[in-house]
């Protein structure tokens, strides 16, 4: 077969994806912004078919090597596409009440899930940054999709400037390692890094800006100080959709960086991550005790869980890996609910409202939506038997074994912290008198999502441990 | 035995009950009525299942019983049940208290009782487990997952400090289990294997199990609570309403008892054997300090409360003399302590339902216009304070015969403690129940109506049969604690040398 064919083929999800933006951005701008809603759901579905293809394709290289599906990119392309598609149907109440209802909304988020596919499926340090500046760049959009409003174009323009000077500092790291070492490709960085005694100084160097510049798209701590102040001001469906899919992506693009092309220098590169583990855990538990906005504390929370994950990439064995991926999907999943339930929290009048006091006594006149919510607060803050126990069970196993003490004990010391401010929502909904009662909501779309997220996150989502560990392990096993 | 997985049953019915008391339909009132009915049916069910589970059992043999393993979660843990006599005993006393609890709320609660009768029907399911579970990380979960029902309980129906009172007893309890569960991330990694039974057999190494025992200590302490880190107990205790504080005393404080016994006596011998020293000075702190503390309280339930951590002193002393007496009375004393507080709690609980104070002094002279209350409150108080004929003495003297037989130093200080709970309890009984009633409404109290007194006399019963006839209870506890003795021995400190009356201080079994 022609090679370029046969690329095309194993990159059968992105194709579908750049299509399906084409597409949609084609019939948007001719049919104007009262398609959104078609539109949504046509994104939802060519996410579907990009996850389908994705989960279905030939694993292999393509484009020489610049390319790879395996079963981690296949694993983290379902998170992906199925986060962002999540993230596009949550926001079609909310894009319809405040006027901002443009179509240009899921054309983005496919921008972006495109951007992302190519992040977990890059197999050399251009097609990774190709990768992350597509999905950056539609997120700098989306951050001030609300144009209107000051706070939201502020949010932009601050994600833009740091994202951008992290790109800066990530392609300087890339351009050392290539000096150094001699090649982009992970493979061959790699093999050429395996072993090698005394490595190179620019090597680490160069090392060390990539992982600077792919810390801050995780918003690990020293990196993370855009992220209370983009969480805030983004509009809600923006942020639910920042802190779900691209947190993902980053993870998993991260992850195959460290373990692929920096596998022969596990030992330099363990050190940084589990400082930026222990400073992630500490401050983002300590900087959200004082939040009374709900979206900045859920950014400190995201802070607190992306140091727990990298514990696992820490351990940087096959179940540390899998750990973080198993991490990353029930993270996923709990986050996207807690901003489907902030999502519900509007005034009156149908304004949205933030504030952690507006949840006062919720319990009373929304029973079903402070169940779900305290189930999200409860698996978040990682108290059995709700799910969010269990990724954090993972990479402390894993961390054990691993015999990192230190990390482990620090994980549970920050665990207990930030336990007490996800107590405080729960105060709010269940302790305290009733404040002024939300606007009833008419989505069922978005009342169904919520449901399933909550009865996953319930012990019933306990059942679903046994797959998806073993489809993190299975694709796990593809990075060693 | 037959395929009836009656354990699953045991565990699972409460939870089933909890979900069709939250979804009923209906008017508040219905809603109301119906939860109230659910609880008391499932609670009497799990009654029954108890039972006949006891009735089933095999007091002969230390090994686990009713087993049954399902691969639910593999690869990390599994749903693996099974009990010993330990455990049963425990059981029995959790599903005798539940229905005492449902009934005692069945007036004073009014506002979202479905929540209220589901949080205690979750919570029944969450004790009921950890005493159920053969795996390692079963039984963590089930101990972890008590706190929520419970924050839920003290928060929303307790009294003014309950946002206080909840958190500081969900941080404190959580921060103690965290470490608790790197030690078993540990042990797993080490051993292989989540099964209990396998663990216990599996011999760690003696500088480990230092730290293991550590970890565990940690979180077994706060949960029993031992001295000096009881302080969330007597906050949590006052705040949580009446059927709330019953099963924190009664069966939520025994988890950390029954952790002792489990895990930290069995799995680290050397380990438990290093550290004598410190749970003896904490245990005979606890009993003198807390006594003393008791004695000067003017709030009812604080006063029970600080006796509990008095009583639960006598546990740890017990469970750790590494001898027969030792630790079955240490885990009798856990069942009648169970029985007896939750009982004085539910008798605070009948004068606050009229009188919505518990300021000892706001009372008085209740012997002239409420007989009958101060007939039962006579017979705890009593069982408290451990006179013969009632399961305190039995548990007490167990406990003083152990202790006598490793150090006559820690058996005097023991003594000590019930001499001074005989002061706080009978100075607390004869300003409530005696003298000369000055406050009109306390006069005014009409005596028990006859659903309180059936929940009293329900909660006598146990005390006078644990007091006459205790072999009913101790028969199952031979076998295991046989078998922690075997698994001990080798660590066990050398036995007091007394000089005089030799041939009596030799143990018989």
């Amino acid at each position: 077969m022609n090679p370029t064919f046969a690329s095309i083929q194993t990159a059968a999800p992105e194709l579908a994806l750049t299509v399906g933006a084409l597409l949609t951005l084609m019939i948007g701008v001719f049919r104007g912004d009262r398609s959104l809603v078609p539109l949504t759901w046509v994104c939802v579905l060519i996410l579907g078919i990009a996850g389908v293809a994705a989960v279905t394709g030939a694993p292999g290289e393509a484009f020489g090597g610049l390319y790879v599906a395996d079963a981690y990119s296949a694993y983290f392309k379902v998170l992906i596409f199925g986060g962002a598609a999540v993230s596009a149907l949550l926001a079609l109440p909310y894009l319809a009440k405040t006027e901002t209802g443009r179509f240009e909304y899921p054309v983005l988020l496919l921008l972006s899930a495109l951007g992302m596919g190519m992040m977990v499926s890059a197999h050399d340090l251009l097609s990774l940054y190709v990768g992350l500046e597509l999905q950056s760049l539609a997120a700098y959009v989306l951050a001030s999709f609300n144009r209107n409003e000051a706070r939201s174009s502020e949010a932009g323009l601050k994600y833009f400037i740091l994202g951008a000077l992290a790109s800066g500092i990530l392609l300087y790291g890339i351009s050392l390692v290539y000096g150094f070492a001699g090649s982009t490709s992970f493979v061959a960085l790699g093999s050429s890094l395996h072993g090698a005694t005394g490595h190179e100084i620019g090597v680490l160097v160069g090392l060390v800006f990539i992982l600077a510049g792919l810390m801050f798209k995780v918003s690990a701590v020293p990196f993370h100080m855009w992220t209370p102040d983009v969480y805030e001001g983004a509009p809600t469906p923006v942020t639910a959709f920042f802190a779900s899919a691209p947190k993902a992506a980053a993870m998993g693009l991260l992850v195959r960086v460290c373990v692929e092309a920096f596998g022969g220098l596990t030992f330099d590169w363990r050190q940084i991550v589990s400082v930026v583990a222990i400073a992630s855990m500490l401050l983002g538990a300590a900087g959200a005790i004082g939040q009374t906005n709900i979206k900045r504390l859920l950014a400190y929370s995201s802070i607190n869980n992306v140091g727990f994950a990298l514990i696992g990439l820490a351990a940087a064995t096959p179940d540390g890996v899998a750990g973080v991926l198993f991490y990353m999907a029930v993270y996923l999943v709990m986050t996207l609910g807690s901003f489907l339930c902030v999502l519900q929290m509007r005034d009156a009048e149908g304004r949205p409202v933030e504030t952690l006091a507006s949840l006062n006594g919720l319990s009373r006149s929304r029973k079903g939506l402070a169940a779900a919510l305290a189930a999200f607060m409860f698996s978040l803050a990682g108290i059995p038997p709700l799910l969010g126990f269990w990724p954090k069970f993972a990479v402390f196993t894993a961390a054990m074994e691993e015999r990192l003490y230190l990390l482990a004990v620090v994980g549970v010391v920050a665990s207990v912290i930030g336990a007490y401010y996800y107590l405080r929502v729960v105060k709010s909904l269940y302790f305290d008198e009733p404040a002024p009662a939300f606007a009833a909501s008419n989505s069922r779309v978005n009342a169904a999502l919520i449901g399933v997220a909550a009865l996953f996150c319930s012990p019933l989502g306990m059942l679903a441990i046994t797959p998806m560990v073993a489809a993190a392990r299975a694709a796990a096993a593809a990075l060693f | 035995m037959s395929g009836l997985p009656i354990l699953s049953i045991l565990i699972l019915l409460p939870l089933f009950g909890a979900v069709w008391v939250l979804f009923a339909g209906g008017s508040e009132e219905g809603r109301a009525d119906n939860a109230r009915w659910t609880a008391l049916i499932v609670t009497l069910a799990e009654l029954a299942i108890g039972v006949a589970l006891w009735l089933g059992f095999d007091s002969s043999t230390a090994a686990f019983q009713y087993v049954e393993k399902r691969d639910l979660f593999a690869p990390w843990f599994s749903w693996h049940l099974g009990i010993d006599g330990i455990a049963l005993m425990l059981i029995i006393l959790s599903v005798f208290l539940m229905p005492l609890c449902i009934l005692a709320s069945w007036t004073s609660i009014q506002k979202r009782v479905p929540e209220y009768m589901a949080a205690f029907l979750l919570m029944e399911t969450l004790m009921l487990g950890v005493f159920a579970a053969k795996d390692l990380f079963l039984f963590y979960l089930f101990f972890e997952g008590g706190l929520i029902p419970m924050y839920l309980i003290i928060g929303i129906w307790g009294g003014a400090r309950r946002i206080y009172a909840s958190y500081k007893f969900f941080l404190y309890t959580l921060l103690g289990s965290v470490l608790m569960l790197l030690a078993m991330l540990y042990m797993v990694s080490v051993a292989h294997t989540t099964d209990i039974a396998a663990l216990t057999a599996y011999d760690f190494a003696p500088e480990v199990q230092t730290w293991l025992w550590l970890a565990f200590f940690a979180s077994f302490a706060v949960k029993m609570p031992m001295w000096p880190v009881h302080t969330w107990l007597p906050d949590a205790h006052v705040e949580a309403p009446t059927a709330g504080s019953v099963i924190l005393a009664g069966v939520l404080l025994k988890l950390g008892g029954y952790g002792f016994v489990r895990f930290a006596l069995p799995m680290f011998p050397e380990g438990s054997a290093q550290f004598l020293p410190l749970i003896f000075g904490l245990s005979v702190v606890a009993v003198i300090y807390t006594s003393l503390v008791a004695l000067v309280q003017t709030d009812m339930k604080k006063l029970i409360a600080y006796s509990s951590v008095a009583h639960m002193a006598f546990v740890t002393a017990g469970l750790f003399v590494f001898n027969r007496q030792g630790i079955e009375g240490g885990i009798m004393m856990m069942l009648s302590h169970g029985v007896i507080s939750g009982a004085l709690f539910l008798c605070v609980g009948v004068v606050y339902d009229r009188l919505h104070t518990r300021d000892i002094a706001r009372y008085g002279g209740l012997a002239n216009t409420m007989p009958r209350y101060a007939l039962f409150f006579m017979v705890f108080t009593m069982a408290s304070v451990g006179l013969p004929a009632t399961s305190g003495f039995v548990s007490e003297f167990l406990v003083l015969i152990g202790t006598y037989q490793i150090s006559t130093w820690l058996g005097a200080d023991m003594t000590m403690g019930i001499i001074l709970g005989a002061g706080y309890m009978l100075w607390l009984y004869r300003r409530v129940i005696f003298g000369v009633g000055v406050h009109a409404d306390a006069a005014a109290m009409p005596d028990l109506s006859l659903r309180e007194a059936g929940i009293l006399l329900a909660a006598a019963i146990p005390v006078f049969w644990m007091g006459i006839y205790p072999a009913s209870f101790l028969n199952p506890l031979h076998a295991p604690v046989g078998a922690i003795l075997a698994r001990i021995e080798r660590a066990a400190p050398p036995p007091v040398v007394v000089t005089a009356p030799r041939a009596k201080v030799q143990p018989t079994r």
